[in-house]
């Protein structure tokens, strides 16, 4: 493993940089707190250079998100118009249409970039949602005990056993179609597992003594949940979103593919529901199809490779492969 | 830990590794505290109140089921009886005495003490669009489920556990890069997306290769005895191999990194020392103390067998409670997706319960 490792210079950067330098005349707090943040994200990004997958997997993000931002100018804004459609229906992949034409003849590759944007926002706004959720439910779990605590993790658990796929399914078929109806049904779906990571974590910091030291100092509940605790299970609960953004992206075209989605908007998910509708499979047509699994495999694994990569700089005993 | 997922299999895992740790810092299992009568006898009896304690938390759990599945599906989507009739032109005598059968005319509350009672004696209402039993339907699709998820997590689990111990004993090498790297990536892959490509390469035919497996089903209908088995298995090979692919991953990462956590264990060195051959340090000693985490992980996977091949079943037409499902779903046929999701859900709840009441006999460590 040192030997695919060894071209990335981590361990010579110089020292001096390592801790915190002491300031020449007393700089304020707020300047000391900021420097301090600065060089543990200088060092954390010294370390995630090293996973060379993660490396991988956050170049790869950063294209394709480039791509659905920019599709308006990259394939143009009228591409999922069904009436202007350029081509003629179901052309299989030529120099005009590198990717084929779908049922209404419109281009595939287009559709493709367009359908970055649901993908992502969808996977991005779920899994900020159901993170969100955990953190919350999790750090006042382990922060407030007696019936509270009970109760919530009570609560956690029976969400945890629901089979998260059919529940997710059932609420999205009870409510309207739309993209913020399948963004609601992954969020309160998936978000047990990051609450009971968090409150792991919570009553870990909790039981240090500096938080005592706090509350001795007359700081309340919300001043130690939100200056002490959170900070402290910031780092777990990102590498947790990178991990949950993933799950959510497959989530998401799971739905859209049985028909769940919204119908207005292009998703991956949704076009390989049209590439089924449209008798692909007994065709043959594997052009159709391939493409936009082959684009969720890979932003779902990118985002996979990124949270290992954050876990094992965050926590080095799991030996995570590089 | 270490898979991407909201899966509760992985965070189950997790936790009990953690309590693993917490009891008995670094040591192997065999470390677990002083035997003799009286501990053993004290032991029994927390093991009891630990087995009570898991149940009540299991009842409890049904009975929140019970209730969601009542009040998700019956106060949401509007008014089932013009849902039943589809449009349809009814008189409103029709619809009072529709109204009436199904008892929509009670008060709420008299609903779900009803909805409760039925549940208890196995009664699940009618299904609104096959007018049979939703019982029959489950009981009618239970078997073949069980046979293609079955065999399944049979083979992942297997297969997971196999190659997770290759790929930890031989850290960092090229297999080991090569099989986790496989293993992420085919996880990373919709289930229903894999499937469809199989059928268009191994079903439909693609270039030169001939339609070599039937593109869905579970039967072709003319066949008895030993051949109905072989047609079977037939109809089985391209959605069995689509559940492993997607399913191996997550038992492969679990095997991985828990044997990693054991590798660097005195005990192996002092086993080492004695002289035995690789092979026996891994096999009897490493391995069957990496293993309580994938223990724990195969039976909430268990529980998920049941309701894990929604989209294969439905892709492959595969006749079992998945499809049922998804076809309930698309009327929707409120009775019977009622059903199902109580059947999903006390799979999951019946298995975690069981891998909770006998982890604490593997791990004498956990629950004590």
């Amino acid at each position: 493993m040192t030997a695919e490792t060894a071209d990335v210079p981590a361990p010579q950067e110089p020292e001096n940089t390592r801790e915190p330098q002491l300031p020449k005349e007393a700089r304020s707090p707020r300047a000391l707190a900021w420097t301090r943040r600065r060089h543990s994200a200088a060092r954390f990004w010294r370390e995630y250079r090293t996973h060379r997958a993660g490396v991988f997997g956050l170049a790869a993000l950063v294209l394709i998100t480039l791509a659905a931002v920019f599709a308006p100018l990259l394939v143009g804004a009228d591409a999922q118009s069904v009436t202007e459609a350029p081509g003629e229906a179901m052309q299989s992949p030529s120099g005009e249409f590198p990717l084929g034409t779908d049922q209404f003849g419109r281009d595939l590759l287009a559709l493709l970039v367009w359908g970055a944007r649901i993908s992502l926002t969808v996977g991005l706004l779920a899994a900020f949602l159901s993170v969100a959720i955990g953190t919350v439910v999790g750090i006042t779990a382990g922060h407030f005990r007696g019936w509270y605590a009970t109760v919530i993790m009570r609560v956690t658990d029976w969400f945890l056993v629901m089979p998260t796929l059919v529940l997710a399914i059932a609420l999205a078929s009870v409510m309207d179609r739309s993209i913020w109806t399948i963004v609601l049904a992954i969020g309160v779906t998936t978000w047990p597992t990051t609450a009971r990571l968090v409150r792991a974590q919570t009553l870990a910091v909790e039981s240090r003594p500096y938080i005592e030291r706090a509350q001795a100092l007359g700081g309340g509940h919300g001043h130690i949940m939100a200056r002490h605790v959170l900070p402290n299970v910031m780092p777990l609960v990102l590498a947790q979103t990178t991990l949950v953004i993933s799950s959510a992206i497959l989530t998401e075209a799971t739905l859209a593919f049985l028909g769940l989605g919204d119908p207005t908007v292009v998703s991956w998910g949704g076009l390989l529901q049209d590439a089924r509708e449209a008798g692909a499979v007994s065709a043959g047509d594997w052009w159709y199809l391939a493409p936009p699994g082959i684009a969720i495999a890979v932003v779902a694994l990118a985002f996979t490779l990124c949270g290992r990569a954050v876990e094992s700089v965050l926590n080095p005993r799991l030996g995570v492969s590089r | 830990m270490t898979a991407a997922d909201s899966n509760p299999a992985a965070i189950l895992a997790a936790e009990a590794e953690a309590a693993a740790k917490g009891a008995a810092p670094g040591g192997p299992a065999e470390q677990a505290g002083p035997r003799g009568r009286g501990p053993r006898a004290r032991n029994t009896r927390a093991y009891l109140q630990y087995v009570a304690g898991k149940l009540g938390g299991a009842l409890v759990s049904m009975f929140a089921v019970l209730v969601t599945s009542f009040f998700l599906f019956r106060l949401i989507p509007g008014d089932p009886v013009k849902q039943m009739t589809g449009g349809r032109r009814v008189s409103s005598e029709q619809l009072a005495a529709m109204r009436a059968e199904f008892g929509l005319d009670d008060p709420v509350w008299q609903q779900f003490t009803d909805y409760c009672g039925n549940v208890l004696t196995g009664d699940f209402g009618t299904s609104y669009q096959f007018h049979t039993p939703v019982m029959d339907k489950i009981t009618e699709a239970i078997g073949p489920t069980l046979w293609l998820t079955g065999t399944a997590y049979v083979l992942y689990t297997v297969i997971g556990i196999w190659l997770g111990t290759r790929s930890a004993w031989r850290n960092g090498r090229i297999g080991d890069r090569f099989h986790t790297g496989l293993a992420l990536t085919l996880y990373s892959v919709p289930s229903f997306w894999l499937g469809l490509l199989l059928i268009i390469t191994f079903s439909v035919g693609a270039g030169p290769l001939p339609g070599l497996f039937p593109t869905g089903g579970m039967e072709s209908g003319d066949e008895s005895g030993f051949a109905y088995v072989m047609d079977v298995a037939h109809h089985m090979i391209l959605p069995v191999i689509t559940l492993v692919a997607v399913g191996y991953a997550q038992t492969l990462l679990v095997m991985r990194s828990s044997l990693l956590d054991e590798m660097g264990s005195d005990y192996l060195t002092t086993a080492r020392a004695k002289g035995l051959r690789d092979d026996l340090v891994r096999r009897r000693h490493a391995v069957p103390n990496a293993l309580l985490p994938t223990v724990t992980l195969m039976f909430v996977n268990l529980g998920t067998v049941v309701a894990g091949a929604i989209l294969v079943e439905t892709v492959f037409s595969w006749p079992g409670l998945g499809g049922l499902f998804y076809q309930a779903l698309s009327v929707p046929d409120l009775p019977l997706v009622q059903g199902l999701f109580f059947v999903f859900a006390t799979a999951v709840i019946l298995m975690n319960t069981v891998a909770d009441v006998i982890y604490p006999l593997l791990d004498p460590r956990v629950g004590r």
